[in-house]
């Protein structure tokens, strides 16, 4: 039984965590593409630059989490939200609010948020360079090993802290956000003018208001996931091109324009990954006695290797693109 | 466009004062550093002109932003290693080769029998039944097929690295490095050109990054992170005639190709084939109305243009004589060809040709000037503040450099939407 622990480590729980991650980022994203109808590309970077603050300011006071029992960069977390919530309306003030105003057609802004893109980037890399750092400075990240009281099993499930922390903030965030668009009034707003923005505004809503709301959310929680991003595994500037491809693939699966669709796609893509990195041969191997002598379990029975995990955001996209290009949640823009 | 001029009765003053820039600047890195280096430079802007027109037809011509130009340009940067480079001994005199071929043969017979299967619906199964089919049998062909692979191709890089080049002209490799990313470039196009223009942004952006992932671990086919060198030029090389006749003559060719390329341009922008892919970018509805088919013309724009960037993908690494496919990076290979293609014009071929070779030579001058800027920060910091400037300041001085490129797509984008020399459209009175 020592396989089907491995395969809880392997994929339930970092399956989980790809799933949460991407899943903060995507919400975002499924956001600002309902309210200003473009994909704003540069939200990776967003998620980097929220775990940079809380890099700098872990670097600034360590250890000072250990006084109400929680990890430095965890306390610091709001303030770094606060401020990447900042620097989204900052950036829509400066770069997109204008071309906007104009009334460019979407992919100018794509354009527009690509240079962006380039810009956090090169802020970061000046300021950080390009080697990959740890968030957890002079703490020790605590691993959990949790014996399961099971006969024949001698491993125990392992989980982090960062991990224990990323699924309750994921949790939090998802039902605060429910609440948020169900309940208040800036909430039903917001879905208000993600279904007709024109209706929206001759109905005296406040549009100016609705998208300072947008950006701050989706700030916030890019904070939140590049940070916990950074404390699964660590900051490195050069992330946020290879976590791009599977946020957009997890908004588009859960139809571009739904929150909880971009959830469920975070969630989807997660795991699609995981398990198609995952060696299906461990859990094979315990059954080769019960297999004839011609049928052996070969040794890796991998989909692709890790060197493409790459490629199975790509293939999910490609795959929804064409049989369902709404999403499963039927999103409004096609 | 140069050749509306005498029709609008006017001087082209902009094209001339921005041509008259461009020439400046590139005689001012001349003085400064010398003709061979020069030289070299012309022939990489050349190179990025042919990339940039390939952008500009996609993007000014139909709208359709490629964000993967890397991975286009990588594989026409394969293409021209794989048949110049001479065929490596080491692979053809064992069985590997053999082998290979078989497996290759078997991999074409599953995809036959995966295709058969997709189409069981033709003989009354139903079609749920038959997606399910489909799916579980290319399951099970594709890990059997990996398991082919594999062995082989650990083999070949065991025993020669890898299967080495075909040995051939080197201008053969430019053409099938066109082919190779025209045939990218139409599966990427089939899928996305019917949505939304923001998907084609993402697949593209997806498959430059998964392009490079196979070049860079495939290394039985492209030697990885090893690097393949030197490729053979198509014209002679600096060892036989020296630096700086050798660069000449390939400036000559890849001249030559932008002539030709922006002269088939012209004609078609001016055709009735221009008029009809301007005419599906301005007003998709109406050109729809007319009987235009526009997924059609759209996707054919778009391979066009994948077409033109597998090339000068081809010509740029032909250049550089090495074959890196860590090399290839998004700033340097998608991204500057974003800011030429803008800055000179989207939809004007002779504002593009302007815009990369001007921004071709600030891109190489800005590596010089940051190091200075740099160094003067530092001089001055530790004179005023006694400051202790970290240690690898250099690779820092040049990280400033994606800040600059992002900052002028934005600042172009608000300021100046149209380029430098915006395109004319010539209106019918």
């Amino acid at each position: 039984m020592n396989e089907f622990i491995f395969f809880i480590n392997n994929v339930v729980i970092s399956g989980a965590v790809a799933g949460s991650i991407y899943a903060l980022g995507a919400i975002g994203i499924t956001l600002i593409f309902s309210i200003m109808r473009f994909a704003h590309f540069a939200h990776a970077d967003m998620m980097t630059f929220g775990a940079f603050m809380v890099f700098i300011f872990t670097a600034m006071f360590p250890g000072s989490g250990a006084a109400l029992g929680i990890p430095t960069p965890i306390l610091m977390l709001p303030i770094a939200m606060a401020i990447t919530a900042v620097l989204a309306i900052g950036l829509d003030n400066a770069f997109y609010k204008p071309l906007r105003d104009k009334g460019v057609k979407p992919i100018v802004l794509v354009i527009a948020s690509l240079g962006v893109t380039l810009m956090l980037q090169g802020i970061i890399r000046m300021f950080a360079g390009t080697s990959s750092r740890s968030l957890y400075i002079g703490e020790r990240k605590e691993i959990y090993r949790l014996e399961v009281p099971m006969e024949g099993i001698t491993r125990p499930i392992v989980i982090t802290d960062p991990q224990i922390w990323l699924i309750i903030f994921a949790i939090v965030a998802v039902v605060a956000l429910h609440f948020f668009l169900t309940r208040s009034r800036l909430g039903k707003a917001m879905r208000a003018m993600s279904d007709n923005p024109d209706l929206a505004e001759v109905s005296g809503i406040n549009t100016r208001a609705v998208v300072m709301v947008t950006w701050v959310i989706a700030g916030a929680l890019a904070a939140v996931a590049g940070t916990m991003l950074a404390m699964d595994v660590a900051l490195q500037p050069q992330l946020s091109f290879f976590i791009l491809l599977p946020i957009f693939a997890a908004t588009i699966v859960g139809g571009v324009g739904q929150p909880y669709g971009a959830i469920a796609g975070g969630y989807l893509v997660g795991f699609v990954e995981t398990l198609s990195v995952f060696n299906w041969s461990i859990l094979l191997r315990p059954l080769q006695p019960m297999l004839p002598e011609a049928l052996e379990v070969p040794r890796n029975l991998a989909l692709v290797g890790t060197e493409y995990k790459i490629v199975v955001p790509f293939f999910i996209l490609v795959v929804v693109l064409i049989w369902r290009p709404t999403g499963i949640f039927k999103g409004k823009v096609i | 466009m140069l050749a509306n001029a005498p029709i609008l009765n006017r001087l082209p003053v902009r094209e001339t004062i921005v041509a008259g820039i461009v020439v400046v600047a590139i005689i001012g890195v001349i003085m400064a550093q010398g003709m061979t280096f020069g030289v070299r430079m012309m022939v990489e802007a050349t190179c990025y002109a042919i990339l940039a027109l390939g952008f500009t037809i996609q993007w000014g011509y139909a709208g359709q932003l490629n964000a993967g130009v890397l991975g286009f340009l990588a594989l026409g940067g394969y293409a021209a290693m794989a048949f110049s480079v001479p065929m490596n001994a080491a692979f053809w005199n064992t069985d590997l080769p053999q082998q290979l071929g078989w497996a290759i043969v078997r991999a074409v017979f599953y995809i036959l029998i995966i295709i058969g299967v997709s189409q069981i619906h033709r003989l009354g199964v139903p079609k749920k039944v038959r997606t399910w089919a489909t799916i579980i049998v290319a399951f099970i062909l594709y890990m059997m097929m990996k398991s082919h692979f594999v062995p082989i191709a650990s083999a070949i890089e065991r025993e020669a690295q890898f299967i080495g080049g075909l040995g051939m002209h080197p201008l053969v490799g430019w053409l099938v490095g066109g082919l190779l990313a025209g045939v990218a470039g139409y599966f990427i196009g089939r899928i996305c050109l019917g949505l939304r223009s923001d998907y084609l942004v993402i697949a593209t952006l997806g498959i430059a990054e998964i392009i490079k992932a196979v070049m860079v671990n495939e290394e039985w086919l492209t030697r990885g992170t090893l690097t393949v060198s030197p490729i053979p030029w198509p014209v002679p090389g600096p060892g036989d005639i020296g630096f700086l006749a050798a660069r000449s003559l390939y400036l000559t060719l890849t001249a030559l190709v932008v002539l030709a390329i922006f002269l088939l341009l012209q004609r078609a922008y001016k055709a009735p084939w221009g008029r009809m892919i301007r005419s599906i970018r301005d007003n998709e509805i109406s050109a729809a109305a007319m009987g235009k088919d526009i997924n059609k013309r759209r996707l054919e724009i778009f391979v066009f243009g994948c077409i033109l960037m597998g090339i000068g993908g081809a010509a740029l690494t032909n250049f550089t004589s090495i074959f890196n496919a860590q090399g290839y990076l998004p700033l340097n290979h998608t991204f500057l060809i974003l800011v030429m293609a803008i800055l000179g014009g989207p939809g004007n071929n002779l504002g593009t040709i302007l815009g990369a070779f001007l921004v071709y030579v600030i891109w190489v001058m800005s590596e010089p000037v940051a190091l200075y800027v740099m160094q003067v920060v530092i001089y001055l910091g530790d004179m005023w503040f006694a400051w202790e400037p970290p240690g690898n300041i250099a690779s820092r001085a040049l990280q400033s450099r994606v800040f600059i490129i992002g900052l002028l797509i934005t600042l172009i984008l608000r300021f100046a939407p149209q380029g430098l020399m915006p395109e004319k459209v010539k209106h019918d009175t």
